[in-house]
């Protein structure tokens, strides 16, 4: 911002400043404070009818509109890209409701709310990440009762997820979950990374920044401060490994991040491209290039218009 | 064993009165001021007509009828255990381990098959499997159970059979005290020989026995002694 | 099993005065007795007798209204399972104890296979080793007389017979020292009953089990327990020895009881 004199309207203009009243954001940031205090627990949380539907990114929402002021610089992303329709209207709502400068560039960004991924640029101190969360509870697929889940957390009985772990390596002789794959904070809560690849699960071990999840249907908000100890489930003769491709990036030629595949004709002709958009663009712009380069997907990914 | 020796079952002052709760309170009197005791090496056969309280005084011994009043003491493990007033899992250690007792009926247990029922007390008594089995199976051969029928349950067979089965099972280990409930009913002169033998060769070596027998040629053939129940008889 | 050395034993549970009201309807009321390692203990009367109540009591599943339930602990001995935290109580359950349910989807997560179901206990007290547990799954499936290839079948897959014998052997691989079963044969057809009744017998001698089973059929009571209780309207009207118990009852109920069997 600069030094010139504040808009006229001023009053009206912050009058419920990022869309909730300030008793709601007072609310959810009591709820934050309280998740960051005990990471891995799941705070409750009075969560708001919001102007999108449920599973739309509802809990990320109200978490962003909580902690977000006017110096904030925002980044969006679903699946990892910035220019999805999704993306692309909450960027747009907050940058009205909230009026704050917002980018896709992820060193830039101050609050990056994402569903499904963790950019693979790695974040920084005074960076948030916030997530969108469809299931905050890890054990609910097998434990339908609130009442028993509870308890699991309280007294630290896990064995249960274990069970699923089990199923899966029965079922596919290896631990075949690839999202949302659970994880142990601090040697203590159980926790769902919200359905993020569990390529990013070693991500979040020791980030520098503040990692927040909000699940608006579920009413659940639970947080892992700066430095966090993160740990994958696994068991002893099955260990905890991320996935790999044989390809590099199509486009970019990465060798380590995370590929979406794309199929790109009838005759199943496809290829693999960084899911994270602004990473594969800045890479490409320093001039790394893959075996498909200049293909006509190139040009619709930011950071490649001529 | 000489008589002197301690007798192994001492009955004092026992009285069995059936109340029937569900037929207007019938009181049903047995037998009272019964007193018994039996020795080492004696086999006592319970005498009287059928209907005088021979099987209910046996019954009441092995602690399957809870008599009315006074006692059945056993020397178990050196001491006597009163029957009548030890608890069910003391009368459970005196059964698996001094207290046997053979009836005229096998309870027959779904699937447990023929070898492994009569294997049963031994391996309740910490007997190593195959040992065991190797005396099972030269009991069940010496009272010539066809060895076709070892691996079945005994459920189907005949009387004679499963009694036999029942033997087997009650003498493959020796029982310092042994009750005797009609053991030969159902069996052939031959077998009823090989059954006496049994009888004859556990009393040489020191076991006590109360039994019943129908049959007066067995009856003679163990018997030390008689003992009349009817003279216990409740005076009507 | 054992009793020579169980009979001297210290108790294994201890009930006193143990009373259960709803309100002011009675569930079950002055109950007390004593249980060493290696006994089988039944429970029986006719529905509404008290024997589930009594049951959950017991199994820490319902708070008695008066009276404690007292168990050997691992870590603190002898003590009121009502006076242990809930965390403590919650682990004792899950280390020293199994509960057989009558109908299978009650004890089963019928979600996962019948291997994870039997391996779950393992879990539960800390087992991370996935070969180990498999191979501890599999000697239970064949103790239980599973076929082994349907390890990873899902329980609505197995008659009522397997779903049963899946229940007991996911109840018994963690070895526990007291089991509750409450009518474990009840919802089966009456060949499958005898296999199962069986089944639980021999497993039962061969571990030395402690088990509460409560069953309004007598023939299950014969065969199984060591000695039974016998239930009326709440109250524990006869005890004693099993085929003392059944073959000369003194109390009215249980001579009715008893009677009513039908004889075939």
């Amino acid at each position: 911002m600069t030094e010139a004199s504040p808009p006229a309207n001023l009053a009206e203009r912050y009058y419920n400043y990022a869309y909730l009243d300030e008793q709601t954001k007072r609310m959810i940031r009591r709820a934050i404070l309280k998740a960051l205090a005990i990471p891995g627990y799941q705070a409750p949380f009075g969560s708001r009818e919001m102007p999108v539907p449920y599973g739309w990114g509802t809990g990320g929402i109200q978490l962003t509109a909580a902690i977000i002021g006017p110096d904030d610089v925002y980044k969006c992303i679903d699946q990892g890209a910035d220019d999805t329709t999704n993306a692309v209207s909450i960027r747009k709502f907050f940058a009205k409701v909230a009026d704050v400068a917002t980018t896709e560039d992820t060193s830039d960004a101050t609050i990056i709310q994402t569903r499904h991924r963790i950019p693979e640029q790695s974040l920084k101190a005074g960076q948030v990440l916030v997530f969108q969360v469809p299931q905050p509870e890890p054990l609910r697929g097998l434990e339908a009762r609130e009442t028993e889940t509870r308890a699991m957390h309280a007294y630290e009985e896990y064995g249960l997820q274990y069970v699923s772990l089990y199923e899966n390596i029965s079922a596919y002789g290896r631990i075949a979950a690839t999202a949302g794959y659970p994880v142990m904070i601090e040697e203590r809560y159980l926790m769902s990374p919200s359905p993020i690849p569990k390529f990013d699960n070693p991500k979040m071990d020791d980030n520098e920044a503040i990692l927040l999840f909000g699940a608006g249907r579920e009413k659940r908000i639970y947080a892992l401060p700066p430095h966090t100890r993160v740990r994958s489930l696994d068991f002893e003769d099955y260990p905890f490994e991320v996935q790999s491709w044989e390809e590099n990036c199509a486009l970019c030629g990465a060798e380590d991040s995370y590929l979406d595949e794309v199929v790109l004709d009838d005759a199943g002709n496809k290829m693999f491209v960084c899911s994270d958009s602004h990473f594969c663009g800045e890479r490409r712009k320093a001039g790394h290039s893959g075996p498909m380069a200049g293909h006509q997907l190139d040009q619709t990914v930011e950071g490649n218009t001529p | 064993m000489s008589s002197a020796s301690r007798p192994l079952i001492i009955v004092e002052g026992l009285a069995k009165t059936f109340v029937l709760h569900n037929a207007g309170g019938a009181v049903i009197p047995v037998f009272e001021r019964l007193h018994m005791e039996v020795r080492p090496g004696e086999c006592v056969v319970l005498s009287g007509e059928s209907g005088v309280g021979k099987s209910t005084l046996m019954r009441s011994i092995y602690g399957n009828y809870a008599p009315s009043s006074g006692s059945v003491r056993v020397l178990h493990d050196g001491d006597y255990t009163d029957i009548t007033q030890a608890s069910p899992h003391a009368i459970l250690d005196v059964r698996r381990r001094t207290l046997g007792y053979v009836s005229q009926f096998l309870r027959v247990i779904p699937r447990v098959p023929t070898l492994r029922l009569v294997m049963e007390p031994l391996l309740d008594n910490g007997v190593d499997p195959d040992e065991a089995e190797g005396r099972a199976r030269d009991l069940l051969s010496a009272l010539r159970l066809p060895e076709r029928l070892w691996a079945l349950p005994p459920a189907t067979f005949s009387g004679g059979e499963q009694q036999r089965v029942n033997i087997a099972r009650s003498f493959i280990r020796q029982y310092p005290v042994m009750l005797l409930d009609e053991p030969t009913a159902s069996l052939d002169a031959e077998n009823r020989a090989i059954v006496v033998e049994l009888i004859r060769g556990a009393l040489t070596s020191g076991t006590a026995m109360i039994g019943i027998f129908h049959d007066a040629d067995v009856r003679d053939a163990v018997a030390t002694r008689l003992f009349p129940v009817l003279e216990f008889k409740v005076a009507a | 099993m054992n009793a020579v050395a169980n009979i001297q034993a210290e108790p294994l549970l201890r009930v006193q005065g143990l009373s259960k009201w709803y309100g002011h309807v009675l569930g079950c009321r002055d109950v007390s007795f004593e249980m060493r390692p290696g006994e089988v203990l039944g429970v029986v009367g006719e529905s509404g007798s008290g024997k589930t109540t009594l049951l959950k009591c017991l199994s820490g599943r319902l708070v008695p209204s008066s009276g404690q339930v007292e168990f050997e602990t691992r870590r603190h001995g002898l003590t009121d399972i009502y006076a242990l935290s809930e965390p403590d109580r919650r682990r004792m359950q899950r280390e020293d104890w199994g509960f057989v349910h009558q109908n299978p989807r009650d004890g089963l997560r019928m979600r996962v296979s019948g291997g994870a179901n039997v391996a779950e206990p393992l879990m539960n007290m800390g087992q991370r080793h996935y070969g180990e547990m498999r191979r501890s799954t599999v000697e239970w499936l064949e103790r239980v007389e599973l076929d082994t290839s349907r390890i990873d079948d899902k329980p609505r897959n197995f008659s009522g017979g397997m779903q049963q014998r899946i229940q007991v052997a996911r109840n018994l691989i963690h070895g526990p020292k007291l089991v509750f079963m409450d009518e474990p044969t009840g919802g089966l057809d009456v060949s499958v009953q005898a296999r199962l009744l069986d089944l639980l017998r021999e497993l039962v001698r061969d571990l030395g089990l402690a088990v509460i089973i409560v069953t309004h059929d007598m023939a299950v009571a014969r065969l199984m327990a060591d000695r039974l209780l016998v239930m009326r309207r709440g109250e524990v009207v006869e005890t004693g020895l099993t085929d003392q118990v059944l073959d000369d009852p003194q109390h009215a109920y249980t001579q009715l009881l008893v009677s009513s069997v039908l004889q075939i």
